[in-house]
């Protein structure tokens, strides 16, 4: 059965025809109503996409929220009557209530970190890729994989419910460290706001976990005959190491929530001591609010891997797609991913240099965050050095990847100030620390996963999104985010803490307001940007251009599927691998790429000694 | 408001249907138009890049006035230091590989004509810029933490003891008067008169004397051992001109060794501002008020300081409380300590 793709070149790929069964019947008619087509469903095309859908939704209230308290900052003495219409009773007379800032600041970050960064990014790119890309019909576990996205999706409920309750949502930061987090008399968001905070993280949590031994076992197990480890695109290693993160590290959040939950439900004082709040002394003693930190963070550190890693899985398939040239040092990227994991759960510290920590501790801390600045070179390296005598396509999801490897190499390089301990003590929990994780997490992160809708919009809706717009869309965004990012640079290395309502408390900060003002202005700019975006997604997916099978001549196994999406996703056999993914421009071949499942024998006219 | 939006959107959609009809109907081809999609977005990352680079160049620059003033600790002066060094660093290696990798994404574009450089590794490119980023790290971490030894560790228990006690939404400061001790305090003492919980019976609280106001002085050219505390959540007690910071921890004392070395007035002088002051700020996120949890900072010349103390309120009210009392109190810690 041959497969036709649509090359300019008029090459078609053909795919051998061996019957790998693996155990499925081919001609299967699975009886599927609306609940179980598009609800309950078990597939892993559609459950990427429900992941995605929500992702969104999460990010717009989330953008919304910091657009709210942008105004705030940068027009202080200002009434807006548009925040009573949106925000109720938090923003009466037009001004922003003081604790609500706090409240809108930590759920902005929360939703952000998790139901956006991490559910939005490995929940969609996940799983839509790892059983195409690595040649298996389904997940290990349609069932779990169901069950991941619907923990997800209550946790996104219960996460937004909290913001209409009466004391208000969770209002210590998104790190909601106790003892403000643990004690409703410290503020009023630590009430029941705070309860649907962990609940909602628990539930997170879970899908995160499920989602996780999902990926694990469907990369170990599932792959078709002939992808070796070696021959797995980095998309996959990505997904696989991050998956490999959080279900190590995720159930020490699990530790802190619930010993949180405790403290606050059943009297213990696992992080209280010697508090007297509220006009008496409380019977809390022998606790240290320092365990929550370390527990925190020990997820805390690996979770911002587990948002980056497959945002440069991401960026490495689009730019080798669209360079036609295969990724410079893919072993060195596998090994740098590996070694980032690792080291990832040993710099968790270097959140906490002021902490009071033991100050031998905190070099421990600064050595291992050096070393974590490493790998996370290398992999810039390569992708400059993959982009050296290429041959670039600019599509909309090549321009997200190059934007993404500028924000990782801003973001990154301020990183190593902040992670020299001795640097760290005027600039913690300041502007600067905000700028550097919006620029290197946020940023980078973000469009990481635009560059994946992209790119893989074809492959989710069969259509293409609209280039005109996505262009558009770029544009205004990487412009915005520099223009809001970079200037906070200076606003912290002026001494501006963070999650601060004004700063109007000290004269020195009024000459900032300018730059405040700059700053918003450009927010609220990228957020319009990123409705361009949504109404390009939403309509293209009924309305796009119909695209054809392998609209970026990609080698990878996703593109050999039918553009119609089919229960097993191969219609017939799954193909077979010869090859792994980068064979573009291989010199004396005819055309500038060679899939997966072309073998060896048929291509003699430019087989390398060095091809696996 | 929201007719307004709606328009918008639909303004959206017709523009994308507009640009889809008017490529079907232009003569260029798919390739044609990418390559033209191609020229521009490069010409347009080329321009970003310069323009870019221009801006945080200008910025810098610009932004220079609104910076913090010369550190006014010993430690502040070599920190600030190898923090302008950082910058050169990072700053070479910003603009040599931002400029990179914009310069080939503008120089390599697509064409039908040729194929790309099939270079997929080397190893001995790899292992360069390894070991060189370890070393330039390397020596950048090295001086980073003989410096944090220094400020952590590397003297004794010297320096005059001051307290600085956070509490939502304000700070007290406690001197530890000659004998430099800090009397003992525990937080089931804690009273409107008695805020900090000092036990009235230590003889080393005695001659402890507290702020009674908004407002802390230090000692110019003396180094202080700041203890700090807690009382119902973590604060953080921020120094920005002393390039000083140390969470206030609930349960546990915390500590910072610094030594201040321009006083308000020289710094008056220093930023040409008359009404400039130092400022203790809490930098960690501590309740609705946590935007306005600040204190005044003064630095005299040790002279003026001895005077300023004078006016403060000792630790131990002069009116002694009831024996009583007292003993009621020394219980309460004897059981509990």
């Amino acid at each position: 059965m041959e497969v036709k793709d649509n090359t300019h070149a008029g090459h078609s790929s053909g795919i051998d025809v061996h019957d790998h069964g693996h155990g499925h019947d081919d001609h299967h008619e699975h009886h599927q109503t609306f609940i179980t087509k598009y609800i309950f469903t078990t597939d892993h095309k559609m459950i990427s996409k429900q992941f995605l859908v929500t992702a969104i939704f999460m990010a717009f209230l989330a953008m919304g929220m910091s657009m709210i308290f942008r105004l705030q900052l940068a027009w202080p003495d200002q009434t807006f009557p548009i925040l009573e219409s949106l925000i109720g009773k938090w923003g009466k007379d037009g001004k922003l209530d003081p604790g609500f800032y706090l409240a809108l600041v930590t759920i902005h970050g929360t939703i952000m970190v998790f139901m956006v960064l991490t559910g939005g990014l490995s929940g969609t790119f996940s799983n839509l890729l790892i059983p195409f890309q690595v040649g298996a019909r389904d997940m290990a576990s349609g069932f779990l994989n169901m069950l991941s996205f619907w923990f997800f999706a209550a946790s996104s409920v219960v996460m937004f419910g909290s913001l209409f309750i009466e004391a208000g949502p969770a209002s210590g930061g998104w790190t909601v460290y106790p003892p403000l987090s643990a004690l409703p008399q410290a503020i009023p968001g630590s009430g029941l706001g705070m309860t649907l905070w962990l609940v909602s993280m628990v539930l997170f949590i879970v899908s995160a976990l499920l989602g996780g031994i999902n990926y694990i076992a469907t990369v170990i197990n599932l792959r078709t005959k002939g992808m070796s480890m070696t021959r797995l695109p980095l998309t996959i290693w990505a997904f696989l190491i991050t998956a490999m993160l959080g279900v190590l590290s995720f159930p020490v959040l699990v530790a802190a929530a619930l010993l949180l939950v405790s403290d606050r439900s059943l009297g213990t004082s696992f992080y209280l001591s010697d508090i007297f709040i509220g006009g008496v002394p409380l019977d809390h003693t022998g606790g240290s609010p320092i365990l929550y930190q370390h527990l925190f963070w020990f997820l805390g550190h690996p979770e911002v891997y587990i948002v980056l890693l497959p945002a440069l899985g991401i960026a490495s398939e689009v730019i080798a797609t669209m360079a036609r040239k295969p990724i410079f040092g893919y072993k060195a990227m596998i090994g740098s991913m590996l070694v980032i994991a690792f080291l990832s759960f040993i710099v968790w510290g270097h959140h906490m240099f002021v902490t009071g920590m033991n100050p031998f501790l905190g070099s421990v801390f600064v050595f291992t965050t050096l070393l974590v600045a490493i790998p996370s070179a290398v992999k810039v390296f390569n992708y400059i050095a993959t982009l050296w005598k290429a041959n670039i396509v600019l599509s909309p999801a090549m321009l997200f990847a190059i934007g993404l490897v500028s924000f990782f190499i801003t973001g990154g390089l301020t990183g190593i100030i902040l992670g020299d301990s001795a640097l760290d003590i005027n600039l913690h929990d300041t502007y600067f620390v905000v700028a550097h994780f919006h620029i290197v997490m946020g940023s980078s992160a973000i469009f990481g996963m635009f560059a994946g809708v992209y790119h893989w919009f074809p492959r989710m809706y069969g259509r293409l999104m609209n280039k005109t717009l996505g262009y558009v869309h770029f544009w205004l965004t990487i412009i915005c985010v520099y223009a809001v990012f970079f200037p906070m640079h200076f606003i912290g290395l002026a001494g501006v803490p963070r999650r601060y309502y004004a700063n109007t408390a000290y004269e020195g900060f009024d000459q900032l307001l300018n730059i405040n003002e700059l700053i918003t202005v450009f927010a609220l700019i990228a957020g319009v940007a990123q409705v361009i975006f949504a109404i390009n997604f939403f309509y293209s997916m009924y309305k796009g251009k119909v695209a054809p099978q392998n609209p970026w001549n990609s080698t990878t196994l996703e593109w050999t599927a039918p553009v119609e999406h089919l229960h097993g996703n191969w219609p017939g056999a799954i193909p077979e691998v010869h090859r792994w993914p980068y064979d573009y421009s291989k010199p004396g071949s005819k055309v500038d790429f060679i899939p997966q499942t072309v073998p060896h024998s048929a291509t003699p006219e430019s087989n390398l000694p060095g091809d696996h | 408001m929201i007719i307004a939006m709606l328009l918008g959107v639909l303004v959206v959609i017709r523009l994308m249907t507009v640009a889809q009809l008017a490529s079907v109907l232009s003569d260029e081809d798919e390739e044609e138009e990418q390559k033209r999609h191609n020229s521009m977005n490069s010409l347009g990352l080329m321009i970003f890049m310069v323009v870019g680079l221009a801006l945080m160049v200008y910025m810098t620059i610009k932004y220079q006035p609104f910076m913090l003033p010369e550190a006014a600790s010993a430690h502040g002066v070599k920190t600030d230091f190898l923090l302008n060094i950082n910058f050169a660093v990072i700053g070479i290696v910003f603009f040599i590989t931002q400029i990179m990798m914009f310069w080939f994404v503008y120089k390599y574009q697509h064409s039908k004509k040729r194929f790309a450089l099939f270079y997929p590794d080397n190893h001995k490119l790899e292992l360069i810029w390894t070991v060189v980023p370890t070393i330039v790290l390397s020596a950048l971490i090295v001086t980073g933490l003989k410096e944090w030894n220094k400020m952590t560790q590397g003297h004794p228990q010297d320096g005059m003891l001051v307290q600085v006690y956070g509490y939502q939404f304000n700070w007290i400061t406690r001197y530890a008067g000659e004998d430099n001790k800090l009397g003992r305090s525990y937080y089931k003492l804690i009273s409107d008169d008695n805020p900090l919980g000092i036990d009235y019976s230590d003889p080393a609280a005695q001659d402890d004397i507290i702020t009674k106001g908004n407002e802390m002085h230090l000692p110019k050219g003396v180094p202080v051992q700041f203890e700090f505390n807690s009382r119902d959540v973590i604060h953080s007690a921020y120094f920005p001109h002393f390039r000083t910071q140390m969470n206030c921890v609930p349960g546990m004392t915390t500590r910072f060794y610094m030594e201040p070395t321009i006083t308000t007035a020289e710094m008056r002088v220093i930023t040409k501002k008359e009404t400039f002051d130092y400022v203790l700020l809490c930098n960690k996120v501590c309740g609705v008020a946590h935007y306005n949890m600040k204190m005044k900072v003064v630095v005299d010349e040790p002279a003026e300081f001895k005077n300023w103390l004078k006016g403060e309120k000792p630790a131990v009210p002069v009116a002694a409380p009831a024996t009583a009392d007292v003993k009621e109190q020394s219980a309460v810690i004897e059981n509990n300590i």
